[in-house]
């Protein structure tokens, strides 16, 4: 098994925090700030539903599932280039 | 299953198998009914035939191996996983609760929505795969090596009792409530089956025995929380995907709301009674959200499922698979609460007392529904209509005109749901109990064989507990079940996120966050809820008056603190436990070089863990 050095954990985590930090602030943008707007965003309709209704019914969870998978795809990638994945 | 190796690689013909024999039976008792079999005799054979067959996954799973007992041999692939997370998560409340809570509440209810699938974003970015890669058995496992002993490791074992216990009662008051409807028997006598099932599922085989049967309960559950809100979208509007036809039902609701004088809309956010906008309402829809995520992603019994994946990759990949899978029963839910009240408003309210629906009546009788003729105008009124919210999704099957068997399909799916909960609940508890207090800090030479037999001697006695708990108090104390969200968030968050993300929080800095964090968060619970025109005099001395305030709830004077309502106690626990112990982390000793090493060692997905003292255990 290949060793993994100091320096390559590092950049390894500086990598990883990047993300995680991307992916909080979608976090919260999709679970607190849309929904501040939801009172007004209801004059807008899509497919028949007050659009502030539909983002906090199905949009936001929609924005939640696709976020993880894409997640677990890009924090793969991050894991083989610093060349860290489980063997 | 001595050729487990088979048994995984064969997984999804298994299960395939499974869902197609399940299917072939539900309509084998739709021709019984059609044959004139009686109701009672198909509900029965509905509830004890699945019963029947989780029983024998748990026998069939019986295993001698710790690892096997505790984390199903780090064996379930991701997408398996995924669904026994999904079953674990949604309980008895999801199932039947919830939809009624969107319908009494509109658009407030949402929150719940939300709330509960979010924190699934927390769970895999902040805390899984690091879990996972720590290897070890249960919640507390971690902060005893991360946080060096036996002290913090007790302190999560207390705060994991008390999240999770009043959680389990709550799931076996579900179990009760469903058979005795369906039975005819009563709560009692219902409750210990539900106890017999519960058990039988758990108890030889732990966490393996567990993990199969929530994949089997997932499957039961969502088809039958599915299959009577397809076909009534299909009757109501001729399309059977109700999620996307439910956008013209509200309309629909709107303009009968306008009609009927309903002031507070349904997809109306943050209103208060009067239909105006509403500061207090956003601020504790918002409140609710966070605590309820933050909740999600501190519940022992859900990030336990995490240890189980065969590697750290499977673990992040097993999140986003839990998350959709209980994304398809949380977007539906508000799809049930908008036909149902379609179904009132037009079918219903302004109708002759004396010709209402059949399902009207039927649900009257037992309660569910009441009706109360005020102005004795013989035409019902709203304000003369109330329906309990767990009606809502029981009623479905009539409104919708569908025959018995599919009634019988949804309390089957009901009682899937409450005892996968109650499963996964009563091992975290267990587990903690036999592992960590047993094993860790009382008998660290006992042998595997009497790991196990305590282990299984502890899982019968939390059971029997929650069980006559349950059948005393029963449910009265379910309004509790919202506080275990609060109480693990305060006390569970914090040093897990901080143990892993920020490498000089000490030791001391963790027991400090999870005894304050813990004790606000359940001190502001009990004293709002039982002595608050106490808490009201107190706060209002302190910090002028007007600060705190009471509100009516469950029959009893409530306070508030700057008007959040105590299910989000959480709000100030939370940040209290993070800033404590950040800046004790400042006044303490750093940890070792040992302790960084170690956390260096879980932040890699490759390699050994390197455990700071101590030896590991299996």
């Amino acid at each position: 098994m290949r060793d993994v050095t100091p320096e390559k954990a590092k950049a390894y985590w500086r990598a990883t925090s990047r993300l995680m930090w991307v992916m909080l602030a979608m976090w919260f943008v999709a679970s607190f700030v849309i929904h501040l707007f939801a009172p007004s965003l209801n004059s807008i309709r899509i497919i028949g539903f007050p659009l502030g209704f539909y983002m906090a019914a199905q949009g936001s969870l929609i924005i939640f599932v696709v976020m993880l998978f894409w997640f677990a795809r890009r924090q793969n990638r991050i894991d083989e280039e610093y060349d860290v994945a489980e063997d | 299953m001595s050729t487990k190796g088979d048994f995984i690689s064969n997984l999804g013909k298994i299960y395939g198998f499974y869902t197609g024999g399940f299917a072939a039976f539900v309509v084998l008792l739709a021709v019984l009914e059609q044959v004139g079999v009686p109701n009672r005799v198909i509900g029965y054979l509905f509830l004890f035939l699945t019963l029947g067959v989780y029983a024998f996954i748990g026998v069939i799973s019986r295993t001698a191996q710790l690892s096997e007992y505790y984390v199903a041999g780090r064996r379930v692939p991701a997408f398996y996983n995924g669904m026994a997370t999904g079953s674990d998560w949604m309980s008895a409340a999801s199932f039947i609760g919830m939809a009624g809570t969107l319908y009494l509440l509109g658009y407030d209810g949402l929150a719940f929505v939300l709330g509960w699938t979010g924190g699934y974003v927390l769970v895999a970015i902040l805390l899984a795969p690091y879990l996972r890669k720590f290897g070890q058995y249960t919640v507390p496992d971690f902060l005893g090596a991360r946080y060096g002993g036996n002290f913090p490791r007790f302190l999560g074992v207390i705060v994991l009792i008390t999240a999770s216990f009043v959680y389990v009662v709550a799931q076996i008051v579900g179990v009760g409530i469903i058979a005795s409807r369906f039975l005819g028997i009563s709560f009692e006598v219902a409750v210990f089956v539900g106890l017999a099932g519960i058990l039988v599922c758990s108890m030889l085989g732990g966490m393996r025995a567990v993990t199969w049967t929530q994949v089997a309960q997932y499957i039961i559950l969502i088809i039958a929380y599915l299959i009577p809100v397809v076909l009534l979208s299909a009757k109501v509007t001729g399309v059977p995907i109700p999620q996307l036809m439910y956008g013209e039902v509200l309309d629909k609701i709107t303009t009968l709301e306008n009609q009927l004088g309903v002031v507070k809309h349904h997809v109306a956010p943050f209103v208060d009674a009067k239909g105006a906008y509403s500061w207090n309402a956003a601020i504790n829809y918002f409140a609710l959200i966070f605590c309820l995520m933050v909740g999600t992603a501190s519940l022992p019994h859900i990030l336990m499922r995490y240890f189980t994946t065969p590697s750290v990759r499977d673990a992040r990949q097993s999140v986003a698979w839990s998350l959709f899978f209980i994304f398809l029963l949380y977007f539906t839910a508000p799809a049930y609460a908008a036909f149902a009240k379609l179904e009132v408003y037009q079918n219903v309210i302004g109708q002759s007392i004396s010709s209402l629906p059949g399902w009207v009546q039927a649900w009257a009788q037992v309660g569910l529904v009441t009706i109360k003729d005020a102005n004795t105008d013989g035409i019902l009124q709203v304000a003369e209509f109330t329906i309990d919210p767990d009606a809502i999704v029981l009623a479905t099957p009539e409104i919708a005109g569908l025959p018995y068997v599919i009634a019988g399909l949804v309390a089957a799916g009901g009682l899937a749901a409450a005892l996968s909960t109650a499963d996964g609940l009563l091992l975290a508890i267990a587990n903690a109990l036999s592992h960590d207090v047993y094993y860790r800090m009382i008998d660290p030479k006992a042998d595997t064989r009497r790991r196990l037999i305590t282990a299984r001697v502890l899982l019968i006695g939390v059971a029997l507990v929650a069980a006559w708990v349950a059948g005393s108090i029963g449910g009265s104390i379910l309004f509790l079940v919202a506080w275990a969200f609060s109480i693990a968030a305060a006390g569970l968050f914090a040093p897990l996120v901080m143990g892993i993300w920020y490498k000089k929080t000490t030791d001391a800095a963790a027991c400090w966050g999870i005894i304050v964090g813990f004790t606000i968060t359940f001190g502001y619970l009990i004293w709002t809820e039982f002595y608050g025109p106490g808490f009201v005099e107190f706060w209002n001395s302190v910090l002028g008056s007007g600060a705190a305030d009471i509100v009516k709830a469950r029959g009893r004077d409530v306070a508030r603190l700057w008007g959040i309502n105590n299910i989000s106690g959480a709000i100030f626990g939370v940040p209290a436990a993070f800033l404590v112990i950040y800046v004790v982390s400042q006044f303490t000793r750093q940890p070792s070089q040992e302790m960084q090493d170690f956390i260096d060692s879980i932040r890699v997905p490759r390699g050994d863990v390197r455990l700071a003292g101590g030896p590991a255990t299996e």
